[in-house]
């Protein structure tokens, strides 16, 4: 229990206070944000009622930013300056662009820092930023919509993604000034969209087909616990590919040219596309292309012929559907859901191929473009605790296995995949020279024994270790993963007490100072507004601390506080209170709130031991009802 | 001082310190106590109370996932009880206990001579999982007798046929894959 959650009546904190709570589907191809308003969820549309926003970046010479349909209609005037699919860059460092490059028509610029930039007619910019923009427009849509300031927002990555690509969606979400509640993998939220979380065990298939991407999921909830079970996909197979087997055919079809210029092969992609969208309405339709020679040539396309035209590539969609299957250890018999996600997935022969598959009717009632960002909005109304009633709590696990680099280049791995999040592990190091002061850690990721097999984390340099002979000093490192797959490490020393300083450094992220500094840039007047947004974080967190603090107190000082705690409590709770009036200088309200935390902290722990307490006495009554 | 830190994986969950344990129990409380503690709940709380939370319910976690398996809860009750499983300094395994094992071992080694190498296979993985039931049944038996000593000699030999079954399942997987 927060001690936010308890007021008394007649306080400021009216405890059905509606706070404004979005779910943001972060997506390779479009984006899209939605919110619980009187208890439906919907997604939001922009001023020109357009739900889903291109993921689609441009920017200008003059440092302005487009994002989204106009930038997606521009994509082709400016390539090297508009950047799509950005998504597929998110926590990934030089080389692995690299490996992507053929394909990208940017400019990467050689850095010294681990994370690539785009070189763009505005400067240097890297994923994060890219995202960062993205998320500021639904943010904007979000608020003017529902005109207020958001209190935060569920933001979700893909179920496969590893730490640094959700470290980076987070940070993205730091610098576009999203508070984010939590990161939710993607096909849970679809899950939640369905209602599936409210079934007490049961067995799920995520089949989501997108533009260029295909995933599917398969999800097992067993009492509360949604874990990931298995996880397999095609990162270049979607909607896209059926529109290019379309225009293949016209092109076959009406005697064109092998290779048709740009204007002519986007007019039948678009053609296509259009085609393919009919179809799921209509048995047949009239196609009709204008020939070089003036004329018009012009066929009908039936729902067989196109059927026939986009089987082999569903048929491709049906192989790691298998494989996900065998890894997550179940049958097709014991699958009780299939959710349709993705906008392919209104393509009647998609429905009816997964439906003989899985030897059952998917759910397809919910737009599949729009199932991610809506369950997204009903897990974010509950954590910013609109729905103070419901008891969901979702279980996240860990997707891939955490591990150390050790001798010879191995890895031994401290958390196991699918280890229930969050969690903290601790191990001993110890040095292994007289007097040696500092240590290096390297942390990485994956399912392999080598590191060169392992995606690199972090390495995280030991200093201030206090010198002694080799082998005396015990350091205790406890790495702690959270419940958004987020990992801190902390480290102590063990004969001395004293706490190590630990310095990050990223194999793929930005470093706290990266951050700052672009924080920093996003402004106009750098120091001025950096100061200020500060300023008002600081003020923000003391409001809160004071308003729980006295709401806390106000209920129940006297049974866990003797006389002098209560004083000490008393005293610095006033004295943050007059800095929070007088002060405009952040360090100091920072320096009130530690103080204030620092008296406070067994009388926080108290409480939670109580509530815990609470918690088990409460239903050790319905235990005993049970029986 | 903390109650979730500092007390015993048993007496987290009110549990009575013993191998034999209620599962249902076990899952009903550790649902319980994530629903007051898990960081979910406190999005809205200070920053202090969130770091708390946190820790918490890595604890809590830790605790469930010891407890619910039975061979990580022999070594913690060893462990409470000062009983050290070092596997370089283990007492001698018995004779018949090796002899067995050797000849699962060699019988695993040369499946992929035999006709139907997945259906023999399959046999294999029958006889480890009966004596996994049995030495299982002989570690409960050795708890309830607080014969820890014997206690530590199963939970070492569990320990080696835990691993012969994860041959034999990726021995299976590999056959399955290439059919």
């Amino acid at each position: 229990m927060a001690l936010l959650q308890i007021s008394e009546p007649g306080e400021s904190t009216a405890p059905h206070e509606h706070r404004l709570a979005v779910g943001i589907d972060l997506g390779t191809t479009n984006s899209l944000v939605a919110t619980v308003r009187s208890g439906q969820a919907e997604t939001l549309a922009d001023s020109e009622h357009r739900h889903l926003l291109p993921s689609v970046v441009r920017y200008l010479e003059d440092s302005g930013v487009i994002v989204g349909t106009a930038a997606h209609d521009q994509a082709t005037e400016d390539p090297h300056n508009t950047i799509v699919s950005v998504k597929r860059l998110m926590g990934r460092g030089v080389a692995d662009i690299r490996h992507l490059g053929s394909q990208l028509p940017y400019e990467f610029v050689d850095t010294d820092t681990a994370v690539p930039r785009i070189r763009t007619v505005a400067g240097d910019v890297s994923a994060v930023e890219i995202s960062a923009e993205i998320l500021k427009t639904l943010k904007d849509r979000a608020q003017q919509s529902l005109g207020g300031e958001l209190s935060g927002a569920v933001i979700t990555v893909p179920a496969y993604f590893d730490e640094a690509q959700r470290q980076a969606t987070k940070d993205a979400a730091t610098l576009a000034g999203l508070n984010v509640l939590r990161l939710l993998n993607e096909p849970t939220a679809a899950a939640i969209a369905y209602g599936l979380d409210h079934d007490a065990e049961g067995v799920f298939a995520i089949y989501d087909l997108g533009g260029g991407t295909f995933d599917i999921s398969i999800l097992r909830l067993n009492k509360g616990v949604f874990e990931v079970l298995a996880t397999a996909g095609d990162s270049a197979l979607g909607g896209d590919d059926m529109d290019m087997a379309i225009a293949r055919w016209l092109i076959e079809q009406a005697g064109l040219d092998q290779n048709p210029g740009p204007a002519l092969f986007r007019q039948l992609m678009k053609l296509a596309r259009s085609a393919k969208e009919a179809l799921t309405g209509q048995e047949q339709i009239e196609l009709s292309v204008a020939l070089e020679n003036g004329q018009d040539w012009s066929s009908v396309l039936t729902r067989e012929q196109l059927n026939a035209l986009i089987d082999p590539l569903i048929s491709k969609t049906l192989s790691p559907c298998r494989r996900a299957l065998r890894d997550a250890g179940v049958t097709v018999d014991q699958i009780n859901e299939v959710v349709m996600v993705g906008g392919s997935t209104r393509v009647l022969q998609v429905r009816e191929r997964v439906r003989t598959f899985f030897d059952r009717d998917p759910l397809v009632n919910i737009d599949p473009d729009k199932v991610v960002a809506i369950g997204a909005a009903r897990q974010a109304d509950v954590l910013a605790g609109n729905k103070p009633d419901d008891e969901m709590l979702l279980l996240d696990v860990i997707p891939l296995s955490l591990g150390l680099e050790t001798m010879g280049g191995l890895v031994e791995k401290l958390i196991h995949r699918n280890t229930t999040i969050p969690v903290a592990k601790a191990q001993e190091f110890t040095t292994y020279k007289d007097g040696q002061t500092a240590m290096s850690i390297h942390v990485l990721q994956g399912e392999r024994e080598t590191v060169e097999d392992s995606r690199s984390l972090a390495r995280f340099a030991l200093h201030d270790i206090p010198p002694m002979v080799a082998g005396a000093a015990r350091i205790r490192v406890t790495f702690q993963v959270d419940a958004d797959g987020l990992l801190s490490v902390t480290a102590q020393e063990q004969t001395s007490g004293a706490q190590s300083g630990i310095e990050v450094k990223p194999s793929y992220g930005l470093t706290d100072t990266e951050i700052e500094s672009m924080l920093r840039d996003s402004m106009d007047h750098a120091q001025d507004d950096m100061e200020t947004r500060r300023l008002r974080e600081q003020q923000v967190e003391a409001d809160r601390v004071i308003e729980a603090l006295q709401a806390a107190m106000a209920e129940d000082a006297d049974d866990y506080l003797d006389a002098s705690e209560r004083q000490q409590i008393e005293q610095a709770l006033q004295n943050l209170i007059r800095t929070r009036a007088g002060s405009d200088r952040p360090e100091t309200i920072k320096k009130d709130i530690a103080g204030l935390e620092k008296v406070c902290a067994a009388y926080v722990e108290r409480r939670m031991n109580a509530s815990i307490q609470r918690a088990m006495s409460g239903h050790a009554v319905s235990e005993f009802d049970q029986e | 001082m903390d109650l979730i830190l500092s007390s015993n994986y048993f007496e987290l969950f009110e549990l009575p310190v013993d191998f034999n344990i209620d599962q249902q129990q076990l899952t009903a409380r550790y649902r319980q106590m994530q629903q007051a503690v898990h960081p979910d709940r406190f999005v809205n709380a200070t920053d202090q109370e969130r770091r708390l939370s946190v820790q918490h319910a890595a604890r809590i976690n830790e605790a469930y996932e010891t407890l619910r398996d039975t061979m990580q809860r022999a070594r913690y009750l060893l462990s409470l009880n000062q009983i050290q499983l070092d596997e370089q300094t283990s007492s001698v395994m018995d004779a018949e206990f090796l002899m067995h094992q050797m000849e699962l071992r060699e019988a695993l080694s040369e499946v992929r001579d035999q006709t139907d190498p997945l259906s023999v296979t399959g046999d294999i993985l029958d006889q480890v999982q009966d004596w996994i039931r049995q030495l299982t049944g002989k570690l409960m038996e050795c708890f309830a007798k607080h014969d820890l000593d014997a206690a530590r000699d199963v939970v070492l030999q569990l320990q080696f046929i835990y691993k012969l079954r994860q041959e034999a399942e990726s021995i299976e997987a590999e056959l399955e894959d290439a059919l």
